[in-house]
């Protein structure tokens, strides 16, 4: 291969841009603190607030810090979709983006060197999530294998909404509609089994969404290991869902990301 | 009319041009309506649909139900956030310079202050006309008098001003958006340490203790006093309702010298 192939080459490129998204994400405490510290102090107020809820007939265990750990995870993953939305908002807002496409970059070696920032900030989060969780008294029925699950389930998820951020920016092209779709996201958060196992929200209508809403088997797969221990075909599902995600967010990215340039 | 006539506007002609400013813009741009109408009712409906089988949680012992327990939490919540919301304003104006030709023009500034204050009052009554209707419409139960659910929303007022005074102090001090969390986290915070989703006598541990010595406590149980027709602590969440306006009104005040004095 030439040197110049080798420049040009998918795996050159997505490390160029995979180092600068690292990077432009550690650089940023405005964007990692939030996302740890909201997420954590939420959990503290709810498992303190909640705990009598355990004593509910059919709650699946005696310690809701437990049941409630799951939260941060996707709470995380919802930071991921305004970080990584934002950064590539900025980049286009810059006119970064559109110097960019000057270059011989492909379209997936920008989104997916875009998403190693994010990969990087899913590991920070899950790690200091599980960790503060298990020091403030939560259960781990996996053991150490279960935190390695627990830790990439949330690394996917986070990486699975970090392209619906892309795919928001590149269709918007503003930091100000990207900060405008969190309370988007979080509705889909609290309409779900957030606070309590489906079995146990007694209002139908409310059952019924959560139901039907992704989230709740999302947090169903980090439950799983936290309460049960190994149950395969709820980490499989939280796994799909995770997959599914990623797979459409970055088919709708990279749709979307033609039409900018095209338009540029 | 000649110039020696024309008297420099009052505290009130202040209050009112800076508060139907602030409304019309509220009224008008859907980026700002929606949201103050939407979150409260979001919040409601999570709290109140998905967590309503905490009612069934031994001791929990709430006469009204569940429903009208956690409508008090929410109304009091989307007062406080009325007046983060207008403190965002605030600062909003004072980013683009228009803040500066409102210290320019007024001859009385305090009007200023109270024009943001009335605009909040003004909004957040929006909101829990909104928010009321859904309940009521949801089944909600009030054991409480005429009177009584008064007091509730007079509570509920004096919380509002609380809050825009401490966000208005804030946004004149930062005088930038940026301030926004500074406004908002300790709001969230004082909220969220009290007992939100369980009576305080069923909370245990340190969450526990600080709801205890958190003001807010009392305005939460007199408040969900009111709307069962059981009156409680009402001296004491009046005492705190008067008090956190009069204190952030000092702070607002300081914050109002500090602008005057950048300029």
């Amino acid at each position: 291969m030439s040197a110049s192939a080798a420049t040009h080459s998918l795996s050159n490129q997505v490390g160029q841009l995979a180092r600068r998204s690292v990077l432009r994400t550690l650089r940023q405490p405005a964007q990692i603190v939030p996302a740890l510290i909201f997420p954590l102090f939420l959990l503290a107020v709810n498992s303190g607030g909640l705990k009598d809820a355990t004593h509910l007939p059919g709650f699946p265990t005696d310690s809701y810090l437990t049941f409630a750990l799951a939260v941060p995870f996707m709470q995380g993953a919802l930071f991921s979709v305004m970080n990584s939305g934002t950064d590539l908002a900025r980049d286009i807002e810059t006119g970064f983006l559109n110097r960019l496409a000057l270059t011989p970059l492909r379209g997936a070696a920008l989104l997916s060197g875009l998403l190693a920032g994010t990969i990087v900030l899913g590991l920070l989060q899950g790690v200091t999530y599980l960790t503060v969780g298990l020091i403030a008294g939560a259960e781990l029925a996996a053991g150490p294998g279960g935190a390695l699950v627990i830790i990439a389930l949330a690394v996917s998820i986070t990486v699975a909404f970090g392209t619906i951020g892309l795919f928001a920016a590149l269709r918007t092209g503003t930091g100000e509609a990207i900060q405008g779709l969190f309370p988007v996201f979080f509705v889909f958060l609290f309409l779900s089994s957030m606070a309590l196992p489906l079995e146990l929200i007694q209002t139908d209508w409310y059952r019924a969404i959560a139901t039907a809403n992704p989230v709740s088997y999302l947090l169903g797969a980090f439950r799983s290991l936290l309460i049960e221990g190994w149950e395969l075909d709820k980490l499989a599902l939280g796994f799909g869902i995770a997959a599914a995600v990623l797979a459409i967010g970055m088919f709708a990215a990279s749709a979307a990301l033609k039409t900018r340039l095209v338009r540029t | 009319m000649n110039a020696a006539e024309v008297r420099p506007a009052g505290f009130r002609a202040i209050a009112l041009a800076v508060a139907w400013r602030s409304i019309h813009n509220f009224l008008t741009n859907p980026a700002f309506l929606v949201p103050a109408l939407v979150f409260p009712l979001f919040f409601f409906v999570s709290f109140a649909g998905g967590l309503s089988a905490i009612a069934n949680v031994p001791g929990f012992d709430f006469p009204t139900g569940y429903t009208a327990f956690q409508f008090v939490f929410v109304l009091l919540q989307s007062a406080a956030f009325g007046g983060v919301f207008t403190g965002f304003g605030i600062a909003r104006d004072f980013e683009t310079g228009f803040a500066r030709r409102y210290l320019l023009a007024a001859s009385n500034r305090g009007g200023i202050v109270a024009g943001y204050a009335l605009a909040a009052l003004i909004r957040a009554f929006v909101t829990w006309t909104v928010l009321t209707t859904v309940a009521l419409v949801a089944g909600m139960n009030i054991g409480g008098s005429a009177g009584e659910i008064v007091a509730l929303y007079a509570l509920a007022i004096l919380v509002n001003v609380a809050a825009t005074m401490w966000s208005a102090g804030v946004a004149m001090r930062v005088r930038s958006i940026q301030g926004g969390p500074l406004m908002q986290f300790p709001t969230f915070l004082i909220l969220f340490l009290a007992p939100v989703y369980v009576p305080l006598t069923l909370l245990t541990g340190w969450i526990h203790t600080v709801a205890s010595i958190n003001p807010v406590t009392a305005l939460l149980e007199a408040g969900r006093g009111f709307i069962s027709g059981d009156p409680t602590v009402v001296l004491l969440a009046f005492a705190v309702a008067f008090a956190l306006p009069l204190l952030f009104a000092l702070w607002a005040k300081a914050g109002l010298r500090r602008a005057e004095a950048a300029g």
